[in-house]
């Protein structure tokens, strides 16, 4: 736990800059595929990671880049995996939706909706089983509160009493589907169903996701069972850069603007003295242009070695040509 | 000397691998109680922390095992039907199948996934009666079809020593199999064997479909000489084993209760027929493409393979060339 608002908004800095900066890749070419932003809600992965310990266990989503940084992962090694080199995080082999960093707890973030709560829950219990003092947080969006695994996992975790935080990052779409279009009841009533503590945030504020954060955890750790964050926030840009090239009208431009009125960053670095928060930006500019330049010198991996991997038992699979 | 059965051969397998190895626990639908008459004893022996309960939320408990292999657990999941598995496909193959790649190589994800029933149970229909190895197989998910009491015990051992995600199907059709049992030792994965030598025509038989083609190779012996095959594990096959086999008959059939497309008879007569210059063209008996099993006991063994089918094959091949 950190009550460094300088540290604090280095993260929301480092993630907002790294998802601009990877936007620029994206549309120079050197990031296949595309990626989904998480501009706008980089105060949710800031605030929660700063109120876990390095040793506690996250899961992502397909809009994951925050929660792997904010964890602590390599910035340059993040990028690389992004541009599909073997000096990546995951040699090249995960890209966006799955980039994982095990070494600082980062299971992976996971492209299906809803999937990864269960996976974070069975980590948990299974270190917690084996004496470790630990906790996780799982992230996910509005979208995912639908989906019948998630809540499977909210039952699974609440039954057992796994201190697994479950964080929805609401922030208003599952990609372009509004949550009044989508969710009966409300996200919070879900838990409440569960027998879980819910605390609805402003996902804005990462200080305020950080403080109930904090009061969560220290509740699991004390022997709580798991709980639910609701955080309310709005995403800046595009589900995905593809929406860059086809214009999909789902947002009313004046909610838009009123979104993006309100942004983490600018929150957090209000709270900083402006010298320490242009100290702050130089020193993320500088972390990022050599993240950029690493990722961009890095080799792509060989194709030769395309399955590399594939079976942790060595198990060789057969190749595909006549 | 002992007699073992199929059933008592997977519990001994359970409780060796729970007793040399603290990480390996099971996880299931009444398994405490031993509905399905494999985990008998276990809760006892081993304590609830080790043996657990599950809601039937197959989805959530699946996906929970990924996790707590990814932390260095070892857990075997138990369906009780097949089924099941189809509700978590998507758990096994998106996840826990995919992990270790898609990480580039950060994890392993050891959990095996056991299927005391699979196949028809007779009188069970159409959502109980599935045999869905072949889904596995194609998407490279390490199966394993034990047909008799040694191999259940030395392959289920196995499939929990194995560093990747393994399903291993129990037949219904061979749970009663009992068997004099002198060793019991884990079997490789990935290694077939020859259950009975012959030379006119290899017929491979999947799971308890092996005691149907030993049958019909007896009936047929003052007619044709019959080599049964049984690859016992169908991901990973044993392709050298297969081909030698092949290649001393020079004839093949393939006898899989799996839908005909894309069932793994059609792999393996594909690979083979690759490898090796047959005197007849191949032939497979199967379940029908698309088959549901229907409720009434005439009709469920009308679409399995049975032993009539087999031995017209067997037949036809010889007539072929």
């Amino acid at each position: 736990m950190t009550h460094d608002p300088v540290r604090l908004y280095r993260t929301v800095r480092l993630i907002r800059r790294f998802e601009e900066r990877a936007i620029e890749l994206v549309r120079a070419g050197e990031i296949v595929g595309g990626i989904h932003p998480y501009l706008g809600q980089e105060g949710i992965a800031a605030g929660v990671c700063a109120a876990l310990r390095d040793g506690d266990l996250v899961t992502g989503t397909h809009r994951g880049h925050g929660h792997v940084l904010g964890k602590g992962a390599d910035p340059a090694r993040m990028l690389a995996e992004l541009c599909g080199r073997v000096t990546g995080l995951n040699r090249g082999r995960g890209g966006s939706m799955h980039a994982a960093d095990f070494g600082v707890g980062v299971l992976g973030a996971n492209a299906i909706v809803g999937a990864a709560g269960a996976i974070l829950t069975g980590a948990v219990w299974a270190r917690r089983r084996r004496g470790d003092d630990l906790v996780g947080a799982t992230f996910f969006g509005d979208g995912a509160v639908n989906e019948g695994m998630l809540l499977e996992a909210f039952n699974l975790a609440a039954l057992w009493r796994v201190p697994v935080l479950f964080v929805c990052e609401n922030n208003g779409y599952a990609t372009t589907m509004p949550v009044a279009g989508a969710v009966a009841g409300t996200i919070a009533g879900r838990a409440a169903a569960f027998g879980m503590p819910a605390t609805v945030v402003d996902g804005q504020d990462p200080e305020q996701v950080r403080d109930a954060t904090a009061a969560a955890v220290a509740r699991m750790r004390a022997g709580g069972g798991p709980e639910l964050v609701e955080a309310h926030t709005y995403r800046f840009d595009a589900h995905h850069t593809f929406e860059h090239a086809v214009r999909l009208e789902y947002r009313p431009p004046d909610e838009v603007a009123a979104g993006r009125s309100r942004d983490p960053v600018d929150i957090q670095g209000a709270r900083l003295p402006p010298a320490a928060r242009a100290a702050v930006d130089a020193e993320v500019e500088a972390t990022l242009a050599a993240a950029v330049a690493y990722a961009l010198a890095s080799p792509p991996p060989d194709p030769a070695a395309a399955l590399e991997h594939l079976y942790a038992s060595g198990l060789t699979a057969r190749t595909g040509g006549g | 000397m002992p007699r073992l059965s199929y059933r008592r051969a997977l519990t001994r397998a359970l409780a060796d691998e729970m007793t040399r190895d603290e990480s390996v626990f099971l996880l299931g639908e009444d398994i405490r109680v031993a509905a399905a008459n494999v985990t008998s004893g276990l809760l006892k022996r081993f304590g609830p922390e080790r043996v657990l309960d599950t809601p039937l939320s197959e989805q959530a408990f699946t996906s929970f095992a990924t996790g707590a292999a990814l932390a260095g657990l070892r857990p075997v999941l138990e369906f009780q039907i097949p089924s099941l598995l189809f509700l978590v496909f998507e758990q096994i193959v998106n996840h826990a199948h995919k992990f270790p790649l898609m990480t580039g190589g950060q994890c392993a994800v050891p959990v095996t996934y056991l299927v005391p029933g699979s196949g028809s149970r007779t009188g069970w229909a159409g959502q109980h009666s599935d045999h869905p190895y072949s889904l596995f197989a194609h998407v490279g998910v390490t199966t394993v079809v034990p047909a008799t009491p040694a191999d259940a015990y030395g392959l289920l051992v196995s499939a929990i020593r194995c560093d990747d995600p393994v399903v291993v199907f129990a037949p219904a059709g061979a749970l009663d199999v009992r068997a004099d049992v002198v060793d019991l030792a884990p079997v490789p994965l990935g290694r077939g064997v020859v259950r009975r030598p012959g030379t006119d025509v290899t017929v491979v038989a999947v799971g308890h479909l092996v005691h149907d083609a030993l049958a019909v190779a007896d009936e047929l012996a003052d007619q044709v000489s019959v080599e049964v095959f049984d690859p016992r594990t169908l991901y990973p096959v044993d392709w050298d084993g297969l081909v030698g086999s092949v290649s001393r008959t020079g004839r093949l059939v393939v006898v899989d209760d799996s839908n005909r497309s894309c069932g793994i008879a059609g792999e393996i007569i594909a690979t083979v027929v690759e490898r090796v210059r047959l005197l007849a063209p191949p032939r497979r008996v199967t379940r029908p493409d698309g088959a549901v099993l229907p409720f009434a006991p005439a009709l469920d063994r009308a679409v399995q393979p049975g032993r009539d089918q087999l031995t017209a094959a067997i037949q036809l091949t010889m007539k072929d060339g």
